[in-house]
């Protein structure tokens, strides 16, 4: 119905190296310095991707999912271990690895269309003006934004943006997309439907995706693996449970799933035995 | 002919009422930037919108202003005839006023004047070359004294030179402060040091260094440019301390954005830093214009540039009756300008940078 972009499809079509470790965390290691001695935030953390795979990283706030996630933007450098993405060494922030954040963080003074043109503009350099509005216009779409596309940001609602942030990290045809709790800003019924608009752009492009949430429904929801983590400091990663639910999803159909309510069990049991801080393992 | 309904003609009415109202509403924001916040109410009033809730907002917006003028103007006159000086007594309100007409009329027979001047020079040029002596011909500039608003002209292009100079100097100090702690580091004990320094005392080392430097012919007179420079070194600082709080409170959130897009250094400062700073960097421009003005008047009467400065300290010399009458014309036409400087800046604001609340 709708095909890819041109320019797209040329940028998004180069074979991968490895696509059964296509991200790799390996021994990922977070310390901060304190006056009292190294803080360890996020301990060991071992995860392998396959290309196109959708993960859910969940767990209580302040667990450090955030830091895990903002380490493979190359936002917040590595203290131990590593992450390799496509073969490469993740070394500080590049628009390979689009980042959808917690707030839309558009830029006040320009409109959608700018907002997201900006991005395509750095990573299609060779593309004719013609393809590159042409993808700006394809994610806009994408997101249900026809006729807002001119309308500045600093007008537009809390979802609005959102769908704008979404539009933006997917048009920079990322080899890796890391959602920061996209949704985390926004009322139940806009949450929805923007998990509903961000399943169906994804499904498009089958993009390799992390995503950091602490809502369950939206982990399984979204994923195709949901990672989940222990309690800070020292966290880690707790269990890991594959989503085997059909897709293309809507949040209805799963409603009505028999496994639904399995997955949605077991990831509430795990959080809710962590409630109550870090378990010591018994040594 | 068809019968007009009257329920009709009433809706067209209210309609092109709302209309006028929505016009009034948006033009609102532009008279505050311009200084006359009164005018909203009032054309409200006029419209009929609400007019007893209006008349609150003019009593607030414009009687109060008027009143407090005009108590002001009342203490000024019985008050004023009461200090004896050396020079009389110290004028009222009527003698100001009388002195602004005086100086106003000076400017008519000096502008007369140069007429006449040129028209006789025509003629005689006329005549030497109808008598065939075409090498006598002498075209003089007419070099009369300048008029009050010549004086007035010559302190605002002097207060501009300083300021733009100023600001070219500030802006981009202020945005590579902003940007790099190093640079800030740097710059700051020696901003801390030569903020505070007062025109006075930059005057006779500006005077020096300009008299050491520049011919003073090639358009630009001497003592334009040391009052210039002077105006300079003191509205350098508001500009370049804003502008570098400006930039270096960027959202971070943002600056992370312009990681992740990797944008180049270039996009980044035109993107990102400078759209995110300009309104702070426009209230150090204003604070700068303001204070560049407030310098310009004392460089002006050391440096002798012909502009207020001058004329207040001439007037001062010259000690005659009416010179305290024609200080206080100086100085009220200083106060105004100044007020409107603030407001242009204030509008040229409003226009151009992004805010929120728009």
């Amino acid at each position: 119905m709708y095909a890819l972009p041109r320019a797209y499809a040329k940028a998004s079509a180069g074979i991968a190296r490895n696509d059964e470790r296509y991200l790799e965390f390996s021994q990922l290691h977070k310390i901060y310095p304190t006056p009292k001695g190294p803080l360890t935030v996020v301990e060991d953390v071992n995860l392998k991707l396959r290309k196109g795979e959708f993960v859910s990283l969940i767990g209580h706030s302040g667990c450090g999912k955030s830091t895990v996630l903002t380490m493979a933007a190359g936002l917040n450098p590595i203290s131990k271990g590593a992450i390799v993405l496509d073969g490469t060494y993740v070394e500080g922030a590049d628009p390979e690895r689009a980042v959808v954040f917690q707030s839309p963080n558009l830029f006040p003074w320009l409109s959608a269309r700018e907002n997201v043109a900006i991005g395509v503009d750095r990573v299609y350099p060779t593309a004719s003006r013609a393809e590159r509005q042409d993808v700006v216009e394809y994610y806009l779409e994408r997101v249900g934004l026809v006729n807002a596309m001119n309308k500045s940001a600093s007008e537009m609602s809390n979802g609005m943006r959102q769908r704008v942030g979404i539009a933006r990290a997917f048009a920079l045809s990322p080899k890796l997309l890391l959602l920061d709790e996209p949704f985390g800003m926004l009322d139940s019924l806009t949450r929805w439907e923007l998990q509903e608009v961000l399943m169906e752009v994804w499904d498009r492009t089958k993009v390799t995706a992390v995503c950091v949430t602490h809502d369950v429904d939206e982990a399984i929801l979204l994923a195709d693996r949901v990672v989940m983590m222990t309690n800070g400091p020292q966290a880690t990663i707790g269990k890991i449970t594959e989503v085997n639910l059909p897709r293309p999803r809507t949040r209805k159909a799963l409603l009505s799933h028999p496994d639904y309510y399995a997955y949605r069990e077991e990831i509430i049991g795990f959080l809710e035995e962590y409630e109550h801080g870090h378990k010591k393992e018994a040594a | 002919m068809t019968a007009i309904d009257p329920s009709q003609l009433a809706e067209a009415r209210e309609a092109k009422r709302t209309r006028r109202l929505t016009r009034i509403n948006k033009a609102e924001g532009w008279f505050k930037v311009i200084g006359l916040p009164f005018m909203a109410p009032l054309l409200r009033a006029i419209a009929g919108d609400d007019p007893r809730g209006q008349m609150k907002l003019l009593w607030q917006t414009l009687f109060v202003p008027i009143l407090s003028i005009l108590c002001f103007l009342g203490l000024w006159a019985v008050l004023a005839p009461k200090v004896h000086t050396s020079l009389g007594t110290i004028p009222g309100p009527a003698q100001v006023w009388s002195q602004a007409v005086a100086l106003d009329a000076a400017a008519d027979r000096e502008a007369e004047r140069r007429v006449a001047f040129y028209e006789r020079q025509e003629e005689r040029n006329a005549k030497l070359i109808a008598d065939g002596q075409r090498d006598k011909v002498q075209n003089r500039e007419y070099t009369g004294r300048p008029t009050y608003y010549d004086q007035i002209w010559t302190s605002i292009k002097t207060v501009f030179m300083g300021f733009v100079l100023a600001t070219l100097v500030a802006v981009p100090l202020g945005i590579a402060a902003g940007l790099s702690p190093t640079v800030n580091a740097a710059i700051n004990p020696l901003v801390q040091i030569f903020k505070p320094v007062s025109p006075l005392a930059w005057l006779p080392i500006v005077t020096m260094v300009v008299s050491a430097l520049a011919s003073g012919d090639g358009g630009m007179s001497r003592s334009f440019i040391i009052s210039a420079i002077t105006v300079t070194l003191c509205s350098l600082w508001p500009t370049l301390i804003n502008t570098s709080l400006g930039v270096a409170s960027i959202d971070k959130d943002l600056v992370n954005v312009g990681k992740v897009l990797k944008l180049s250094p270039w996009a980044r400062v035109t993107r990102l830093v400078l759209p995110s700073a300009l309104p702070l960097i426009f209230t150090g421009l204003r604070l700068s214009l303001g204070v560049g003005w407030m310098v310009l008047i004392a460089a002006e009467m050391l440096a002798q540039n012909p502009g207020l400065g001058k004329f207040v300290w001439d007037e001062f010399q010259n000690g005659s009756s009416d010179s305290l009458a024609r200080i206080m014309v100086a100085v009220l036409t200083i106060g105004i300008i100044g007020f409107l400087l603030d407001r242009m800046m204030f509008a040229i604001q409003n226009l151009i940078t992004f805010s929120d609340k728009r």
